[in-house]
């Protein structure tokens, strides 16, 4: 037993220093290097920035990854539903364009707009899910992921990260998800300005 | 007055805009072939066609088939109608009946849509449509016979 013990011990004072060292220059305000420092900005101003650029997606996160949202973002090919995202009864699928499969159509359902009652159908004229050739999964991905995602064209289909404030401030089916159910955590205005301080502050990926 | 087109024919209904189509065509116009379930979209009982997409009549408001074209079991087009009907007879598919005016429109649209359905294009067609008495796999069996006897029709065409 002493035998090990010795061997263990210089593991223990190691793995203590490099804590202690990390501690202390985190309390110190040195962590990394930014990723990059803009025209006119000093090393802790873009330190700063890329920080909130971090903090502000990892709040638009929640709303991301609320039902209300996760919910047509799903990791397979069957929408969710409800707030434990289980997956949609009637066994609907995507389908070739999202907006469902022969009799199983979306809009079969769905209506142009929410109809009155409990457990009823929500409703928009452009209810659907994402496409089948770009799927824009959000389900089971991390802040860090999902960010690398929304940066990646092939992933959202637009030209530029830029778009995404657009698609959040004005898209229907955004703004829907604010009007049902269980809200998402962030009221829509507050949402719709983390994603852009995320982006306008350099779209920055989040640590984990 | 709301105008609607139904199974061919033009009605002027006297109905409020956001009635469900479904009581319009049982209470307004008689056509009872179409069933009430749930209410909810839940069931697929009320299915009929409204320009040609498979939708549920129990929670579509009644202004969403103006200008379009409404088919419900009653005038589902022979060439669709005939081999399902065919087919539902020969294998005995009903026990109560109650769901399957809404299993044939949702069959149609399978049909139509794909010629020679598998098993499993046949379970993602038909899994919205429930049966209390789980007919299930008669009405796969049936579907598959009316694919063939729609193809043996085609064939036999000049």
């Amino acid at each position: 037993m002493k035998h090990v013990n010795l061997r263990i011990r210089p593991r223990k004072w190691i793995l203590a220093i490099l804590f202690l060292a990390g501690t202390g220059l985190s309390i110190l305000g040195i962590p990394g290097e930014p990723t990059a420092i803009r025209p006119g900005e000093t090393r802790e101003m873009a330190l700063r920035r890329e920080a909130e650029s971090k903090a502000a997606f990892e709040s638009a996160y929640h709303v991301f990854m609320s039902p209300r949202c996760m919910n047509c973002h799903p990791a397979g090919n069957v929408p969710l539903q409800g707030d434990d995202s289980h997956l949609h009864t009637q066994g609907v699928r995507r389908g070739p364009d999202g907006r469902g499969l022969y009799a199983l159509k979306c809009k079969n359902c769905h209506q142009d707009a929410n109809l009155p009652g409990e457990h009823m159908p929500p409703g928009l004229p452009t209810w659907r899910l994402p496409p089948e050739d770009r799927p824009m999964v959000f389900q089971g991905k991390s802040p860090r992921e999902l960010a690398a995602s929304f940066k990646n064209a092939r992933f959202t289909g637009f030209a530029s990260i830029h778009q995404i404030i657009e698609h959040v401030e004005k898209d229907p089916l955004v703004l829907h998800s604010f009007t049902y159910g269980t809200r998402p955590p962030l009221e829509h205005g507050e949402f719709a300005a983390k994603v852009r301080e995320w982006v306008e502050k350099g779209a920055v990926l989040p640590d984990k | 007055m709301i105008q609607l087109t139904v199974n061919g024919k033009t009605y002027e209904v006297d109905a409020p805009a956001d009635m469900p189509i479904l009581w319009v065509l049982r209470d307004k116009l008689g056509l009872t072939g179409t069933k009430f379930g749930c209410g909810a979209a839940q069931c697929g009982a009320c299915t009929i066609h409204l320009d040609g997409e498979a939708i549920r009549s129990c929670v579509a408001p009644v202004s969403r088939a103006v200008g379009k074209k409404i088919v419900t079991i009653e005038g589902l087009d022979d060439s669709l109608a005939k081999p399902l009907q065919e087919a539902w007879t020969e294998v005995d598919v009903p026990q109560c009946g109650y769901c399957q005016s809404g299993q044939i429109m949702a069959a149609a649209i399978l049909l139509r849509d794909n010629a020679h359905p598998t098993d499993r294009d046949i379970d993602n067609a038909m899994t919205g449509n429930i049966c209390r008495c789980g007919t299930y796999q008669r009405i796969r069996s049936a579907i598959h016979m009316a694919v063939t006897l729609k193809t043996s029709a085609a064939a036999v065409q000049p």
